[in-house]
């Protein structure tokens, strides 16, 4: 019997930096097989943002840019402008897009820039230390909210995909989860589909991912999935918010 | 090629392209908005791309993106926009990668004025961003020098795989006058294949390329700094460029100026020679990095009793020079800094032997 379960050509072979029970190694193996699966891993791009996923250039097998905090969208323009052959997409977390990079993903998405992003939303700044984000959930406690997120104080968290999709241009924006095998699978396929788009030329492609941060949300990583499924899900609804046909 | 009369902003955009460079990203700020228009309509023209970006912020990291991409790309701006782009340029210069911005400079601190001015001098040559680097600066003082300055920047860049800019003020950018476009274009051989991220299939490698500024280990950020500061140190060995003017003869004084400002110090010293008084200059071209050389020999000339700074700010440049001459003789500074450029008479007043 031959192997049926092989790592992905697009993911290197390395040791991670990640904490136990941290998701961004499942959204970054679905990204690589759906590079693998397309036949695109000569001519991609990929964009590395601020925070824990940083150093993700250290997991894929292809040509890697880093960036600056939630300037992925404007250096993906930049790159998918001069060379609209290359398939790019940005890797970006919570902080970094939702609160500094705010602006530069609003305005790619709104010119419907062929590139894709995915959005990995936990709910927190991870590597700077757990602190609050516009995506921290109502009375969640972070090393920058102790007593939880007062929302009269700093608002409700911003659900990102639904802001976007309110634009006219962006054409597939929706909202998968990594945190267990049913939203997995759907999660591959939507950035599968998200992928296609690109290639197709179609239009701008957003996939936010609901996932986990163990450490910082101080629990164990099976309380941390069962913590985003209750509190987090019912906020962040899962699903295609807008698509192209 | 004869010559055409043309708005110093429109020349410096027709120049990139005609230096082989389709690629441009903008936001619109006074006195420089006019490269922007010039180039929405001319980029199509020649299958080049135009955008314009939300912010500078952006633009900064769109010129990255393409930059990194091993493209020739882009962009203008004025003072407070520069200061926006400043935290792309430290990213650029630390990935080591070659762009060109253009800044046709206004008056400042904060909004300041729109009119010209050369007060973003030491912002542009010691330190535009956070962190230690340098870029290349190359300062015109007419429309057609800012022509040639723009076709040089992009070479120099590739050649350093760093951030180059021009530093105008904006008359440089304003004023209209006769250019000469030159069309030989020399594209030296590009190593872009070894580091650009443009796509493993494209350079027919399977060694993927990664454009970054994050070394976490500090024996690896401290030898990536010195290799930057080997960068700059062989631009003060092979690229300082000046002009000198009236320094053949003796002379009682030393001018050292740069763009416009320069060409307001050459009447006054044509027109202190009908008086029979004579004073020479030293006109950086580059200003980082710095003539110290000729400056300091300028002034070292035995007739040569007072050197003078002149300069649209209120004494950036005089640091250099001070820095150059090293006390060999006194050091005085004459500018303005609110949009108007001082007039030759009030240059003589300042320079002319008591």
């Amino acid at each position: 019997m031959g192997k049926t379960f092989r790592k992905p050509e697009a993911l290197a072979d390395v040791p991670t930096h990640y904490c136990p029970g941290c998701t961004h190694g499942v959204i970054h193996r679905l990204v690589a097989e759906v590079i693998d699966e397309l036949g695109i891993r000569g001519r991609t791009v990929g964009i590395a943002p601020v925070g824990c996923a940083v150093l993700c250039y250290n997991y894929f097998t292809f040509d890697f840019q880093e960036s600056a905090h939630g300037r992925a969208p404007a250096m993906a323009t930049g790159m998918k402008r001069v060379r609209p052959d290359l398939v790019v997409f940005t890797y970006q977390g919570d902080g970094d897009l939702a609160s500094i990079g705010m602006a530069e993903i609003i305005h790619a998405a709104n010119r419907g820039e062929r590139f894709t992003t995915i959005f990995v939303n936990n709910a927190v700044y991870g590597m700077t230390g757990g602190q609050m984000a516009p995506t921290t959930m109502p009375d969640q406690r972070t090393t920058t909210s102790p007593f939880g997120r007062n929302v009269d104080e700093v608002g409700m968290p911003i659900k990102v995909a639904e802001l976007l999709a309110a634009l006219q241009t962006p054409a597939y924006i929706t909202r998968q989860a990594a945190i267990k095998p049913k939203y997995i699978v759907k999660a591959k396929k939507a950035i599968k589909r998200a992928f296609t788009y690109q290639l197709e030329r179609r239009c701008y492609s957003f996939v936010e991912v609901v996932s986990t941060c163990p450490t910082n949300w101080g629990l164990t990583p099976v309380e941390a999935v069962k913590w985003a499924e209750e509190q987090m899900l019912p906020y962040y609804q899962l699903g295609d918010l807008k698509t192209p046909e | 090629m004869s010559k055409i009369l043309m708005k110093g902003n429109e020349a410096i955009g027709e120049a990139a392209i005609r230096a082989g460079c389709l690629n441009y990203f903008a936001y619109p700020i006074t006195p420089q908005s006019e490269v922007a228009e010039y180039l929405s309509r001319r980029m199509p023209e020649v299958g080049g791309v135009f955008l314009q970006g939300e912010s500078e912020v952006a633009v900064s990291y769109m010129i990255f993106g393409a930059a990194a991409c091993g493209e020739r790309v882009f962009t203008t701006s004025s003072s407070p926009g520069i200061s926006l782009m400043s935290e792309g340029i430290s990213y650029i210069a630390g990935a080591q990668c070659p762009a060109v911005f253009v800044n046709i400079m206004r008056g400042g601190p904060g909004l300041g004025g729109i009119l010209p001015s050369q007060a973003d001098y030491l912002q542009a040559t010691k330190g535009i961003g956070h962190g230690d680097f340098r870029m290349l600066v190359l300062a015109p003082a007419s429309v057609q020098e800012a022509v040639e300055m723009v076709m040089m920047a992009f070479p120099l860049a590739e050649k350093y795989r760093n951030p180059v800019m021009i530093l105008g003020d904006g008359l440089i950018g304003q004023m209209m006058e006769p250019v000469e476009f030159h069309d030989d274009l020399k594209v030296a051989p590009s190593n872009k294949d070894d580091w650009a991220t443009n796509g493993m299939d494209t350079r027919g490698s399977d060694r993927r390329n990664l454009v970054k500024s994050l070394y976490l280990d500090p024996e690896e950020l401290n030898a990536h700094n010195l290799h930057l500061k080997a960068k700059y140190e062989q631009m003060a060995r092979e690229d300082v460029r000046y002009e000198a003017y009236n320094t053949d003869g003796d002379y009682e004084a030393l001018i050292v100026s740069y763009g416009t400002m320069s060409r307001v110090c050459r009447t006054a010293i044509d027109m202190l020679k009908q008086e029979g008084v004579e004073v020479g200059m030293i006109r950086p071209q580059t200003v980082f990095p710095y003539p110290e050389t000729a400056v300091r020999e300028a002034a070292e000339k035995k007739s040569c009793k007072k050197v003078f700074a002149i300069e649209m700010n209120m004494g950036q440049m005089l640091e250099d020079v001070q820095r150059a001459v090293c006390g060999l003789r006194p050091v005085e500074w004459f500018g303005k800094c609110g949009g108007e450029v001082p007039t030759p008479e009030e240059v003589i007043d300042v320079v002319r032997p008591a």
